[in-house]
């Protein structure tokens, strides 16, 4: 499979305050997202993962290493447009990222910037609305719809570049339940059906859960790369970096210490179900 | 209190008047700001307050959203209206205590500056409520569009407008917000000398303004990350077009304010 994202050996220091040390916030990060394929990045607060996020559409640039957006490098001026097209950027806080006041006008403030004629215009901005469920909210203000919606419309916002990577930087970090189960799920939608390729950064692990590949990231090291069963049966070493594997994973982790033997890898309630199931009915055997 | 702000306000409707061109009634409303002010006599003030009913008509705006703006100025208009009985000079109106001081000519004045104010005041509210806000920073950027050739930054300002009137409800609410924190912390804004009420604000906008310069930045992030770099080969997903009722509406205000002026100048 191709490459959507390549990174070679990413180091990032941010500026230092006055009389304090340097600390990098990115360490020879090796890390390559296929197209395609949806990738979750997790790591506690502070660990890096949020400024790898920014390399990938050249918000913020390498200090040391090089980062590779299918071949083009971020630290070229030329291709940077190419580049912001081609990865779209969700961020946290949905109030912070939606400039116009009605839904249509801000899905539309991407495709304008790219200098697109305006009945593909329309044509991008009800497509990118029916992507992610929004297509009802065409005229409303975007200040009165929920946190769920925001964030949507501002994914809609991104998809209306027709763009080949979307990263969800803590997109779902300031939503409620519902509001992070609606994202998630229009991610999902738009990976499986449009063949998006996806990177969702999160500190919240069940979000990873449904992933192709989890990369965790620990004080800008990247320390775990693996499939979500993988990554999730190492429960110890995640709890010593600060990160709560899933409900699921905890539960079987602790019986597994009180003498039972079930498998790490069952991270769905349905498997965990079963596992439990299975370990009861071969003790009464 | 924050809910009684007006500013761009807007009613949405179907009418003639709001399915416009943004172009067409900013200069409609100039057309008319010139011709209540070119306005002289009882004829002229007559033929623009027609000009003027008949636009609120058309565009079923109610009545009593044009004078709930005129709120604000109910102390400008009492003020002008006063100074202009007393200070105008004239035929007295009666030779008994105050009313020496006032005249006839003033009694007049006093009426029409109290109808241009009042006029002036309804007219681009009309505006204001039957216009988007976006459909109105369009209509200006594109208007205003020849003075890039001087160099004056067009796109850059009408962006500004847009994204100060996105933020007008954030910023509100986020006000709110700021308020009832400091309220349960045993803030008191509503009693006290004016200056104490004036220092009990200052715990609000500090927060308020460090939430605003964070909010710009991360916007500014956001704008960049969906390739924003400037006015320059932008498109737009509403071309404004011009339609016959578009015509017919500007020929009707530029006769309406050329009739004024000339009649104004005949003395009527």
């Amino acid at each position: 499979m191709a490459t959507m994202i390549e990174t070679k050996d990413l180091t990032f220091t941010y500026p230092a305050e006055e009389g304090r040390e340097e600390m990098p916030a990115l360490r020879n990060v090796n890390l390559s997202v296929e197209k395609g394929s949806f990738v979750v990045v997790l790591g506690h607060n502070g660990s890096g993962k949020s400024t790898l996020a920014k390399h990938m559409n050249a918000v913020l640039l390498p200090t040391g290493g090089a980062l590779y957006v299918e071949g083009m490098d971020t630290a070229d001026e030329a291709v940077l447009l190419e580049i912001r097209r081609r990865v779209g950027m969700v961020f946290q806080n949905p109030d912070n990222q939606i400039v116009a006041n009605v839904v249509e006008e801000d899905v539309a403030f991407a495709p304008e910037n790219l200098g697109i004629p305006s009945d593909e215009i329309r044509r991008r901005v009800d497509d990118a609305l029916a992507a992610v469920g929004m297509e009802n909210f065409t005229r409303h203000a975007p200040h009165l719809l929920s946190g769920g919606q925001k964030q949507r419309i501002a994914i809609a916002g991104v998809i209306a570049m027709e763009p080949e990577c979307i990263v969800l930087d803590e997109a779902t970090a300031m939503l409620d339940p519902v509001g992070r189960r609606e994202v998630l799920a229009s991610a999902h939608r738009l990976n499986r059906e449009r063949g998006i390729t996806v990177v969702l950064i999160t500190h919240h692990m069940p979000e990873a859960v449904n992933a192709d590949r989890v990369v965790v990231m620990n004080d800008g090291y990247l320390v775990m790369d693996g499939t979500p069963r993988e990554i999730f049966a190492r429960v110890g070493e995640l709890r010593a970096i600060g990160l709560a594997a899933p409900d699921t994973v905890e539960l079987m982790d602790h019986l597994n210490k009180s003498g039972w033997d079930l498998p790490l890898e069952a991270i769905t309630v349905e498997e965990c179900a079963d596992a439990i199931y299975n370990a009861l009915a071969a003790e009464e055997k | 209190m924050l809910k009684d702000i007006t500013l761009g306000q807007y009613f949405p409707g179907h009418t003639l008047a709001h399915r416009l061109d943004p172009r067409t009634k900013l200069l409609a409303v100039v057309l008319y700001i010139v011709a209540l002010f070119c306005a002289k006599g009882v004829v002229t003030y007559a033929i623009v307050m027609a000009a003027l009913a008949t636009c609120i008509l058309v565009s079923r705006v109610k009545l009593r959203a044009l004078t709930r703006g005129l709120k604000a100025v109910y102390v400008i208009v009492i003020f002008t209206a006063v100074m202009n009985m007393f200070f105008t000079g004239g035929t007295p109106v009666a030779d008994v205590w105050l009313l020496r001081h006032i005249t006839f000519e003033g009694l007049r004045t006093a009426v029409f500056m109290v109808l241009r104010i009042i006029m002036l005041i309804m007219g681009t509210f009309l505006l204001t409520y039957t216009t988007s806000p976006i459909a109105l920073t369009d209509g200006l950027e594109n208007a205003l569009s020849p003075l890039k050739k001087l160099h004056v930054p067009v796109h850059e300002l009408a962006m500004m407008m847009s994204i100060a009137l996105r933020f007008i409800p954030t910023l509100i609410e986020e006000t709110d917000k700021i308020m009832s924190a400091q309220k349960a912390r045993g803030a008191d804004f509503e009693s006290g000398s004016i200056f104490k009420r004036a220092k009990a604000l200052v715990p609000i906008l500090v927060p308020l303004f460090i939430s605003a310069f964070r909010r710009a930045d991360e916007l500014a992030t956001a704008m960049e990350c969906r390739c924003y770099h400037g006015g320059d080969g932008r498109t737009a997903l509403h071309v404004l077009h011009y339609k016959a009722a578009d015509y017919l509406v500007m020929i009707g205000f530029v006769v309406l304010t050329v009739g004024v002026i000339v009649l104004a100048r005949m003395g009527f």
